[in-house]
């Protein structure tokens, strides 16, 4: 065996999960045992793959590539390099070449490209895997072509809404005001979602670099991200990055040696669902409480302190730079009907195969689930599937022929929201998701919409009684008509979709709310 | 650091100038002093020119303001659907058994906190929870309980 020409590399995630599951101690015994046996080696700090059972999952730089192992735990270091793993020896943890790896080789990593790949805090390794090529393309086009190019590709917000991102920044582009504003929504609320954290941990300069496109197309000179407080990796991250960004001058007077100025402020929320909410984040970047606002005016006219304001999704931003760097139909010819491109579909809670799946859209959610996702992590049967975080419909197995796409879940009364999939297996008791989703409401609503504030508060009461037996018939009626109220009564999304959780847990799973269960076949 | 007017005077000047400096101006007198006093509403509603119902309206809003110090230790465990898929509940129940307290309370001997979180974002290797900004995977009775453990020590 032969080893590389140059100092060998070693590839250790720093990804919240990762550091949740470990990462941190395995990469000090890694430390030690380098210094103790005296070796020349370098260690990567990366984001993660998003194959997060694997996790830690360590790459080693071989002359044949990179080999994976996992999942290491810190006892396993020393073993690991007596075996040879700087060689990429074989062993129980060894994982082979991780695009090799099938939930791996079967996605189309187009949004998530570096993430787990590179240094995520190298502008250097940034630019070596196409970074920066998509802000040198749009300072080349101007304003109007980028906004046609980001049309053309179909793009649709991320954060859950699936609004044209083209029209949208056409809107703020066309409204006359001296100063705008590119404001990223990173308050990723929803359970079961977690891609924004991992591209901001994984990919930073990836969200720099599409929200200084986003300045130009538009003519605003200032964004802000606003991340939720549950990140503080993600926010020291991407501060670190917005440091680097300014003095390589990336951001600031001159960007990237055009005529252009954008900088980026980091603001952090203070644990409020509803900032994920557009325009309850306004309020809260603003200083106020974060309560919902009547639209019109859209943001786009009257946003941010007033002015016009562009608000995406941290992976709409990021998926801006690869759009202009391989053009709108390399984007556009991804996808399913009105879903265009690729969607980042975030497995988690009880599945096997936990992670981050990105694809184009049209998969069904029995192929994400059965296929990909392997099953329950428990080993018992899948029996509801929540997608679309807290306010996302639990669908049955009956329902596993959808096609992963906004529509095709809308027509079906639910939403893919953010694309989170949470799996539950048959231990779950539908009645207390039910109850669950009401009680969060009742926590997190902002308090403007009565159906909303006290609804969700009366909602759990109701639920209750039905659990108890207390009058079933005339409760289910009544929390059905509640339901009703605040699906057409609340002005945003939490009051209004809250009844998606909790509709489809009792028109799916009646038996948990003392009803007769459906026939499976009738289903 | 314990409440101390001047310093909370220095941290409010430093932040005032920037755009909705409310946040800002609050997040850092929590970092500094471990809560924002009740004295500090009236110094921020000056230094912002708002009222201090407004305020008070906005560090009453977020969960993450408290109003009064924490716990040396501040355990957060996550309570939301992919956490929940895992067990979540029953880990729940443990802690506040082994602490006696529920919810937002400290422990009489005020060394840990217990705080309620709906997403950690670590909904891949559910159960989750953070200790002091640390973050924890893959709980279970045991690691739960090494987990407490380490925060009453």
């Amino acid at each position: 065996m032969t080893q590389s020409m140059t100092r060998p590399r070693i590839f250790v995630p720093r990804d919240a999960i990762a550091l949740a599951l470990g990462a941190d101690d395995v990469e000090r015994e890694i430390v030690a045992a380098v210094r103790s046996q005296g070796i020349d080696i370098e260690i990567v700090r990366t984001g993660s793959r998003g194959l997060f059972w694997l996790e830690p999952m360590i790459e080693i730089e071989t002359a044949t590539g990179r080999i994976a192992y996992g999942p290491v735990k810190p006892e396993d270091v020393g073993p690991l390099f007596a075996i040879g793993w700087l060689y990429g020896q074989a062993d129980r943890l060894r994982l082979g070449r991780p695009e090799d790896i099938p939930f791996l080789k079967r996605q189309t990593r187009f949004t998530f490209a570096r993430c787990g790949v590179i240094d995520r805090l190298s502008l250097a390794d940034y630019r070596a895997h196409g970074g920066m090529r998509g802000l040198e393309r749009a300072l080349a086009l101007g304003p109007t072509a980028i906004i046609d190019e980001v049309t053309k590709s179909g793009l649709r917000g991320r954060g859950g809404a699936g609004f044209p991102t083209g029209i949208k920044w056409k809107t703020t582009a066309d409204a006359q005001a001296a100063q705008k504003y590119i404001v990223c929504n990173a308050d990723e609320g929803d359970s079961g979602t977690y891609a924004d954290r991992m591209l901001m941990e994984g990919d930073p300069f990836c969200l720099i670099e599409g929200m200084a496109i986003a300045g130009i197309a538009v003519g605003a000179t200032k964004g802000f991200v606003y991340i939720r407080s549950e990140y503080p990796h993600a926010i020291q991250i991407l501060g670190r990055a917005l440091k680097m960004a300014r003095d390589e001058g990336i951001l600031g007077a001159r960007i990237a040696g055009s005529t252009h100025y954008f900088d980026i402020e980091i603001r952090v929320g203070a644990g409020a669902y509803v900032c994920g909410e557009e325009t309850a984040l306004l309020d809260s970047l603003e200083g106020k409480r974060a309560t919902v606002r009547a639209k019109p005016p859209l943001p786009a006219h009257k946003g941010a302190f007033g002015r016009p304001t562009v608000v995406n999704n941290v992976i709409s931003l990021a998926s801006v730079p690869a759009i202009l760097a391989d053009g709108a139909d390399a984007y556009h010819d991804l996808g399913y009907g009105r879903s265009r491109g690729t969607m980042p579909i975030q497995l988690a809670g009880n599945v096997k195969h936990r992670g981050l799946f990105e694809a184009a859209f049209g998969l069904t959610l029995g192929d994400i689930i059965d296929d990909i996702g392997g099953g329950t992590a428990s080993g018992r049967p899948v029996r509801a599937v929540q997608v679309g975080g807290p306010l996302g419909a639990y669908f049955p197995r009956s329902y596993f022929d959808t096609p992963f796409d906004y529509e095709a879940f809308a027509a079906k009364n639910g939403l893919i929201g953010h694309g989170g999939v949470v799996v539950f297996d048959d231990t779950v008791d539908m009645a207390r998701q039910a109850r669950f989703a009401m009680e969060f409401c009742s926590i997190e609503s902002c308090g403007k919409c009565t159906p909303c504030r006290i609804g969700s508060t009366r909602g759990v009461e109701v639920i209750d009684k039905i659990v108890k037996g207390e009058r079933r018939a005339e409760n289910l009626t009544l929390l059905q008509e509640l339901c009703e109220t605040m699906r057409f009564g609340s002005l945003c999304a939490l009051g209004g979709f809250v009844p998606f959780p909790v509709t489809s847990a009792i028109t799916h799973f009646p038996e948990d709310f003392g009803g007769a269960p459906l026939n499976a076949t009738a289903e | 650091m314990t409440w101390n007017r001047e310093r909370a005077q220095e941290i409010i000047d430093a932040h005032q100038n920037l755009d909705g400096a409310a946040l800002p101006i609050l997040h850092a007198l929590q970092h500094e002093f471990g809560y924002v006093d009740r004295e500090a509403v009236p110094m921020v509603a000056q230094a912002l020119n708002l009222s201090r119902a407004e305020v008070h309206g906005v560090v009453s809003f977020y969960h993450d303001f408290r109003e009064a110090p924490a716990g040396r230790h501040v355990l957060k465990l996550c309570r939301a659907e992919a956490c929940q898929s895992m067990g979540a509940d029953a880990l729940a129940e443990q802690a506040r058994q082994r602490l006696n307290v529920d919810w937002h309370e400290t422990t009489r001997d005020e060394q840990v906190t217990l705080e309620p979180v709906f997403c950690l974002g670590l909904c891949a290797c559910a159960p989750a929870a953070m200790l002091d900004g640390q973050v924890f995977g893959a709980l279970d009775e045991a690691r739960l309980s090494s987990l407490i453990d380490r925060a009453r020590r």
